[in-house]
């Protein structure tokens, strides 16, 4: 049996590329993947989200995902997925978006919400500390236990990467 | 970014009533149809032309829009899933403030007269101003549509359009929440 090494942790919850989207981009990505439930919950403990306006939806629809096989496969139609989206307006006028995977209209429209609202600075850290993080580090472990349970089974193919470095 | 002012409400139900007022205005030419009530476009797009572009333009139809409508263009572009085309000729639909040169729009073809351009103009207002008379299917007698915004030799532009049937441009006049059609096989006297 081949040494099983420790699981890398996944990657950070911020991505590696700092440009001027990268902390939204990563608020908005914890959103996607939170379910309303939890998120409605960790609001409670938040400051007051304020009034908003629904410019579009939320409203579901189908998105054609694209797949490669190998690094120099071409890319292909996988399959669509249901994917609801909602854009809202807060009354300070930020305007928040969210995509989110499935057909959770109350899950869409609350990431916006919060999407708009992480963007005023004044209500972006305590938001960030009552919502976003507690939501990243769950998804982390979660994603880390995954990771571990997988590691465990895991099998070096050794001949064939011998061949792969060979050709 | 403008686009700080939603659609509509309710996609469905609204945009199936603006689809029918759309289609009772080119069925009976020169008849007066509410669309869009409730609908509040950024200027200069008023509410019936607002109406008409979220029920009939998508992100798989080419759009052209006049220059006076860029303070308009990313409120379209957001909630029709368009990118505007930068030539009118290859247009499918076209949105301009005054009428635009005709002859120079996508006639279609006469495999498919069905592919040809559909032009929304915008007018000042109707009930007064240059008096057209309409006659042709649709209209048992002829009937006479009011409309201020519309160029004085309209009616000898629209005969060369009429000329071209079953080739031919269909026009959508708005104001405000109100529009009326000329469908391309309606004739068009001064």
């Amino acid at each position: 049996m081949p040494d099983i090494d420790p699981p890398t942790p996944f990657a950070p919850a911020a991505p590696p590329d700092a440009g001027p989207h990268a902390a939204r981009r990563h608020w908005m990505s914890v959103l996607a993947r939170a379910g309303a439930d939890e998120i409605a919950a960790l609001l409670n403990g938040a400051p007051a989200l304020p009034a908003h306006v629904r410019l579009r939806g939320p409203e579901a629809g189908l998105v054609m995902l694209r797949g490669r096989a190998g690094g120099g496969g071409a890319a292909f139609n996988l399959g669509e997925m249901t994917v609801t989206r909602c854009t809202v307006r807060v009354t300070d006028g930020h305007v928040g978006h969210a995509y989110v995977a499935g057909r959770d209209a109350h899950q869409a429209e609350l990431a916006a919400l919060l999407d708009a609202a992480l963007q005023d600075p004044a209500r972006h850290d305590a938001l960030q500390a009552a919502v976003i993080a507690p939501l990243a580090a769950r998804q982390c472990a979660a994603r880390d236990g995954i990771a571990r349970r997988a590691a465990a089974t895991r099998v070096d193919f050794f001949t064939m990467a011998t061949m792969r470095t060979d050709s | 970014m403008s686009i700080d002012l939603p659609g509509f409400a309710d996609p469905v139900l609204e945009s199936q009533a603006c689809f029918r007022a759309v289609l009772d205005a080119l069925a009976r030419p020169g008849t007066l149809h509410e669309a869009g009530a409730g609908l509040v476009p950024p200027a200069p797009l008023g509410p019936a032309a607002a109406a008409v572009l979220l029920t009939l333009v998508d992100g798989e139809t080419a759009l052209w829009m006049a220059p006076e409508f860029s303070a308009s263009r990313d409120w379209v572009n957001f909630h029709c899933g368009t990118v505007p085309v930068a030539a009118a000729d290859t247009a499918a639909f076209v949105l301009a403030a005054g009428l635009p040169d005709l002859a120079a729009l996508d006639a279609g073809s006469d495999e498919q007269p069905d592919a040809s351009a559909t032009v929304i103009v915008q007018v000042a207002v109707f009930g007064r101003g240059h008096r057209l008379r309409l006659s042709g299917p649709g209209l048992r007698v002829p009937a006479t549509l009011e409309v201020d915004g519309l160029p004085e030799d309209f009616p000898a532009l629209w005969a060369a359009n009429y000329a071209l049937f079953p080739r031919g441009v269909d026009l959508l006049l708005c104001c405000g929440g109100t529009l009326a059609a000329l469908p391309r096989s309606v004739r068009v006297g001064g």
